[in-house]
């Protein structure tokens, strides 16, 4: 089980809303320190997971140790370790930013005395030092980003839960919230962030990609993108959408993507696909050359999510 | 529980509430609002009652007498019948409120003196209107001062409704009312915001507990809840000299508890729901027969015996009993005790269902 570098351990974990399966039979695996990502669709049971793990949700199956603590059975201790910034904001709109740091601090039993320069270090670190008196529900999105992160981390827990966190602000602010994160875990603490940004996912130092409440791939990005050796081509062709309908029903094929006056394609492993897509495109009358480019991470979340269909096709 | 976490929901909530303009417009705008209908409808004199007249008797007597009725300005009579079946009609349909019948034997009787000459029915089933007939019964139909028989002038057949309530009655009620109203609307809402707004989430995810939350929620409404007691109280007495004859400790202590009772109602209203207008609903589902079958509106005393069982559940039935005892016949608590005990068992029961009802999960 956990040991002294395990935050999360979890085995078989399954949360069944009557007869659907949000989370279905997941293993995992957090090590202490990392920026560790969940990459998936609406629906994928990101949420879930983390609320079980939380202790929020009580798992319908599995077993799950976070930081040496048996869920939910020692879901209250637990508590106080951890902090978990939900997917919506959930700071009061009607209090300000120093009202609601004030209430957290006092949640968290912390001292009256610890929790004032705590406080005034947050705003700072977060930038919240003219926000201080404004209500949070006048703030903009970044900062109420920011404001929820620095409620998280108000009593400095050993493990942060982040449930897209950035799901509802502007570029400049998701770079900005993501070098806080990298702070935070160079000051020891451990992140779990659910996304579904590629940009997110490739920062995270190991990445789930999460599908119908499975793990349908995990390791380091880089380990991922080394998982698709010569699986991804570049067709450039003045007719993309002609040879996107050529190429649709080709065997081998997962998935096709026009990038602006070029066709991205993704195959199964196959070390003739190259040749089989040049062939198909000169049979349908298309003049076009066919490129092995490297993978990215999209290509790893379509290749990992598309396999159930995949199998079906082949299975039907 | 931890006093600081404890102090920290209670700080929030009245930060909160500071900011909530409406609700706390309500605070004041609701009791101030109730007493005055409440107060005024009953005890503004009525005038210009619509009144139909039977006069059998056709005498000098009886046209002076009627005359002299109208003169007073309660009635307005605006129609002459034939018969008691008339009546009958008219009350039913709600064209007149009150008749007049002077009977064939009018004279004789103002003789006599044996029966009253003058019978005056009143539709009952409009409170306003029995204190409109009092009115009238003690008009001075016998013109010879010192008549000490035992036949009044005025015979009053209350229709509808024969038990006739005290107007005073109402504005120790209205306390119990506005009480009830308030108390359980604002707590009912209290947990179930947090909920659909999304804060509940974060604050499961931190040490608070359930205690804490609980009744750190309740503990800001038990001052608001004085404080609207003292506006009714002081209303009621510039505007309607209403009488406090017992003690005035003995009666916030009364309300104390039953605030209390009704904020717990509240919350465990609020563990129920899902939604804030679930809540208030749900909150409306209750006030009903508490106003109906509390003693509030219709005398206890006449309810079947199933209702009166169903009403000893109910805090306003009990409340009414202690500030109805202790504002009108000057009772103390002493004496009242079985309905403080009701009222203690009641949130004992109620916060204990509530908290365990605060379950720091989402499923």
């Amino acid at each position: 089980m956990a040991s002294a570098e395990t935050a999360i351990h979890a085995r078989g974990l399954t949360k069944r809303f009557g007869t659907l399966a949000a989370v279905d039979n997941l293993d995992l695996t957090v090590r202490r320190r990392e920026v560790y990502g969940f990459l998936g669709p609406n629906g994928s049971g990101k949420s879930t997971t983390i609320r079980m793990l939380c202790g929020l949700l009580h798992p319908s199956a599995g077993d799950i140790d976070v930081l040496g603590c048996q869920i939910p059975r020692d879901a209250e201790a637990l508590k106080r370790r951890i902090g978990y910034m939900t997917q919506r904001f959930s700071l009061y709109e009607d209090l300000t930013v120093e009202e609601n740091l004030a209430f957290l601090a006092a949640v968290h039993d912390m001292p009256r005395a610890k929790a004032r320069p705590r406080i005034q270090q947050l705003v700072e670190r977060f930038w919240l030092e003219k926000q201080r008196k404004q209500l949070a529900g006048t703030l903009s999105g970044g900062q109420k980003q920011r404001l929820a992160l620095a409620g998280t981390v108000l009593h400095k827990p050993d493990l942060l839960f982040l449930d897209e966190p950035t799901s509802a602000v502007d570029p400049q602010s998701r770079r900005e919230f993501w070098d806080s994160l990298f702070e935070l875990a160079d000051e020891g603490t451990t992140l779990l962030v659910s996304t579904h940004y590629m940009d997110e996912a490739e920062r995270c130092t190991r990445l789930a990609i999460l599908d119908h409440g499975r793990i349908v791939a995990d390791g380091t990005p880089q380990e991922l993108l080394a998982g698709l050796p010569g699986r991804t081509l570049l067709v450039d062709t003045p007719e993309p959408r002609r040879a996107q309908r050529a190429l649709r029903d080709l065997p081998g094929v997962i998935a096709l993507a026009q990038i602006g006056m070029s066709l991205r394609v993704l195959a199964r492993d196959d070390a003739e696909i190259g040749s089989r897509v040049a062939a198909r495109l000169q049979s349908a009358g298309l003049t076009a050359t066919v490129d092995a480019t490297a993978p990215n991470l999209e290509d790893v979340f379509v290749a990992a999510t598309a396999k159930p269909s995949e199998r079906a096709r082949e299975s039907a | 529980m931890s006093l600081r976490r404890l102090g920290s929901i209670v700080v929030k909530e009245l930060r909160q509430l500071r900011r909530d303009r409406l609700t706390l417009a309500m605070i004041i705008g609701i009791p101030t609002m109730q007493l005055v209908l409440f107060g005024y409808a009953i005890n503004l004199d009525v005038r210009n009652l619509e009144t139909a007249v039977l006069d059998q008797a056709h005498t000098a007597r009886s046209r002076e007498l009627v005359a002299g009725m109208a003169a007073t300005g309660v009635v307005h009579i605006g129609r002459s019948v034939s018969s008691a079946q008339e009546i009958d009609a008219l009350l039913r349909a709600g064209e007149i409120k009150a008749a007049i019948v002077l009977p064939a034997d009018f004279e004789t009787r103002m003789e006599r003196r044996d029966r009253p000459p003058v019978q005056i029915i009143v539709d009952g089933s409009e409170q306003v209107i029995q204190a409109a007939a009092r009115q009238l019964a003690a008009y001075p139909v016998f013109q010879d001062r010192g008549w000490t028989g035992n036949v009044g002038g005025v015979e009053v057949v209350n229709f509808y409704n024969p038990e006739r309530r005290a107007a005073v009655n109402t504005v120790p009620g209205l306390v119990g009312m506005i009480l009830t109203m308030t108390m359980v609307l604002f707590t009912s809402i209290a947990l179930v915001r947090e909920r659909e707004r999304g804060n509940l989430e974060m604050l499961i995810a931190t040490p608070v507990s359930p205690w804490e939350l609980t009744v750190g929620k309740i503990l800001p409404f038990i001052g608001i809840g004085l404080l609207q007691t003292t506006v009714v109280l002081l209303l009621g007495d510039v505007l309607f000299n209403v009488p406090l004859r017992g003690s005035l400790l003995d009666l916030y202590l009364a309300a104390l508890v039953f605030i209390t009772a009704n904020l717990s109602l509240g919350i465990f209203i609020s563990t129920l729901t899902r939604t804030q207008f679930q809540a208030m609903q749900m909150s409306f589902f209750t006030f009903l027969p508490q106003i109906l079958l509390s003693g509030f509106m219709f005398p206890f005393a006449g309810m079947p015996i199933a209702a009166q069982h169903i009403a000893e559940v109910m805090p306003l039935t009990h409340f009414l009993r202690l500030v109805r005892g202790i504002m009108l016949r000057g009772a103390d608590l002493t004496e009242l005790w079985p309905s403080l005990a009701a009222l203690g068992a009641f949130i004992v029961v109620m916060l204990a269902v509530a908290v365990s009802r605060v379950r720091k999960r989402l499923d």
